[in-house]
């Protein structure tokens, strides 16, 4: 069973997802974080793959995968570095890139590696949710990829019910229409927001926006749980991950 | 071709074959669709249309005339022709688009309009239209660029625009992009992204072409009340494609009409000294749409450069990208010496001080019209050089004599 599908089934609250970037601060820095996140308890990893330019990130994610690209991380690098995590790591696993690296690499060979590795989802955020259901869906389930798939307060309802058909794993709710990096400001309208997507079928965590303790308790109250990244990335860069994890519990 | 081009290219979904499209993350997917749905009702109402015309006959002062070069096509043979867009109102081609997504912006109720620019051109543009509209300006502009189009940052701010120096990367094109977006990102709602060129998600390639045809549709009557027939050639640079597209839209179904567009070939063809995006780019996304794309075997863009800040691009219009398979029209490249000979040759033969983007099209056409004597060239002059000035003088001396 795929280990994402294995976490929401066991836990339904509270699910704290930590998102990083692959190489980074060090090149070598990737299976050790990973290891770091999973003994603080982190349910669920959210992996970066760097990308000159990330349309969806704000300035802390993007010069951090700045530092990561002139550190030489790449894709292939990234799934080398992973070759043997599953011995350790039991935690399920999301590679979140743009689509360029992942078309250029090639879709199957993306695939092949995934299910060699022991990856559960991934996150594009600019793959097209037509393109993906006509050209890749069927490959990504034989595969047991999950795409998440992203839905926004702007995301209209029209929309939202393709989304909800076409999602799998986990929706990724995007708490504001910005990119990474924002606050989160509480609103009545965010909060209908929040429970409407938590009303549907599937589960759904909240992102963008979510730094400590509180605004992780108070997005999680709304949903599954959340996703912290820049917070996380500001840790990395000042050494003191341990120290946040735990601030975090 | 059938003349039917226009509507069937690009598809509902915004491909030009399998170029184009919309590869935006889900923030931007409601409200891209919004522009869509403007672009169709509001655009092509009478209303709309009547405005933009009237803009652009007595605040463009359009039509920009066709002139014959005589000395120069004396000089080295054929008959060279320029589409005057450096008469334009602002002094580029780009006035033509921004008025047009100016004006639709403030139909949607935007308040403020958001842009990158390279040479500072379609920035000038942006802030001309927001003046002219009242509405806030915000322009986002590579350090690298600043330094070099100084008198187009101080136009900017003369006409009431922020300007928002770009520091990571390379500072110059492709980051300017990056940072618009993150800027538009943050207020989708109230702002607009009016992308400078023929480029970005679905409508924007779509929505630049339509309201740069204005320059193909003059040009081609205006060649043919002069000459009587059609061009043989028709030139233009490219950088995202915006001119290029505006001229050549008007001769897509003429056989007898060849196209040529012209890429920076920059210092020389290793990597990172060129923008040559269709001759040595490979299929990619980048911001938002499929094209080619200078990029490495990872799928990360080339570093890319030109003496021409507005060429230098790492990817390039889908349309362009589509009519290059089809083998509609041909790209070339043109290096930043002959460019440099062709900025001083059209400045002296015949007292036209063209844009260094521009420049790139008056070399490759002056090539052309050596090897066709017999022939006709229409060239798209896309811009006027003041913004290149000092930094051409200063870079590369004036020279005592051309050639
Ligand atoms: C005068 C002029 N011509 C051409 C260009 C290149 O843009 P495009 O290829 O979209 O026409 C620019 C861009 O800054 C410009 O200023």
């Amino acid at each position: 069973m795929n280990r994402i599908d294995q976490l929401f089934q066991n836990k339904q609250k509270d699910i704290l997802s930590i998102y990083f970037p692959a190489g980074y601060p060090k090149l070598e820095d990737t299976l050790p974080t990973l290891q770091l996140l999973q003994a603080k308890g982190v349910d669920l990893v959210e992996i970066g793959i760097p990308f000159s330019d990330p349309l969806a990130d704000g300035p802390v994610i993007q010069s951090a995968a700045k530092q990561a690209l002139d550190n030489g991380m790449s894709l292939q690098l990234l799934f080398d570095q992973l070759k043997d995590a599953r011995k350790t790591i039991k935690i399920p696993l999301i590679l979140m890139g743009y689509w360029n690296t992942v078309y250029k690499f090639g879709v199957d060979a993306f695939l092949t590696e995934c299910q060699n590795v022991g990856i559960d989802g991934v996150i594009l955020p600019d793959l097209p949710l037509e393109e993906y259901q006509e050209e890749y869906k069927v490959k990504f389930e034989a595969a047991g990829v999950h795409n998440v798939l992203l839905v926004t307060p702007q995301t209209t309802d029209k929309r939202l019910a393709i989304i909800e058909k076409a999602a799998s794993g986990f929706l990724y709710m995007v708490s504001t229409a910005a990119t990474t990096g924002g606050a989160l400001q509480a609103s009545k309208e965010r909060e209908a927001y929040f429970k409407k997507i938590a009303a549907l079928d599937i589960p759904s965590l909240i992102g963008f926006g979510i730094h400590d303790k509180a605004s992780f308790q108070h997005a999680a109250s709304f949903s599954n749980g959340a996703i912290i990244g820049t917070a996380f990335i500001k840790a990395l860069e000042k050494g003191n991950t341990s120290e946040f994890l735990e601030s975090l519990q | 071709m059938s003349s039917n081009y226009f509507k069937t290219y690009p598809d509902e979904k915004g491909y030009f074959g399998e170029y184009g499209g919309s590869y935006i993350p889900e923030e931007l997917n409601a409200e891209m669709q919004k522009i869509n749905d403007a672009y169709y009702s509001i655009s092509k109402s009478h209303e709309f249309i009547s405005e933009l015309r009237s803009i652009r006959k007595h605040f463009q002062g359009r039509p920009t005339p066709v002139y014959y070069c005589n000395r120069l096509s004396n000089k080295y043979g054929g008959r060279i022709y320029l589409k005057r867009e450096d008469l334009n109102h602002s002094g580029a081609h780009k006035l033509n688009h921004c008025m047009g997504e100016a004006l639709l912006a403030k139909y949607m109720g935007k308040k403020k309009l958001i842009a990158e620019t390279g040479a500072g051109q379609h920035g000038v543009a942006l802030a001309t239209a927001a003046a002219y509209f009242g509405l806030e300006c915000e322009i986002h502009m590579g350090e690298v660029d600043i330094a070099k189009e100084h008198p187009n940052v101080m136009r900017m701010k003369i006409l009431g625009a922020t300007v928002i120096p770009v520091t990571h990367g390379l500072k110059t094109l492709k980051e300017a992009v990056d940072s618009a977006f993150q800027s538009y990102l943050k207020d989708p709602v109230n702002t607009i992204y009016c992308i400078g060129s023929v480029v970005g998600p679905h409508p924007f390639p779509m929505m630049v072409r339509e309201f740069q045809r204005v320059v193909g549709i003059e040009a081609r009557d205006q060649f043919q009340e002069m000459t009587g027939e059609l061009p043989d050639n028709v030139v233009a640079c490219v950088g995202g494609g915006s001119n290029a597209m505006g001229i050549f839209s008007a001769f897509l179904e003429d056989k007898e009409c060849k196209l040529h567009g012209v890429e920076p070939a920059g210092r020389s063809f290793d990597k990172g000294e060129h923008a040559a995006t269709l001759t040595f780019g490979k299929p990619g996304i980048i911001h938002g749409f499929k094209c080619y794309l200078l990029q490495d075997e990872e799928g990360q863009p080339d570093p890319v450069y030109s003496v021409a800040s507005g060429l230098d691009y790492p990817g390039v219009g889908p349309e362009h990208s589509m009519l290059k398979d089809w083998n509609k029209v041909e790209y070339h490249s043109v290096s930043d010496k002959e460019c440099i000979d062709a900025f001083y040759e059209l400045s002296r033969s015949e007292g036209i001080i063209p844009a260094l983007e521009s420049s790139h099209a008056v070399a490759y056409a002056l090539k052309l019209a050596q090897a066709n004597p017999r022939q006709s060239i229409l060239l798209n002059l896309s811009g006027r050089g003041d913004k290149d000035l000092d930094f051409v003088v200063e870079k590369y001396g004036l020279p005592e004599k051309v050639h």
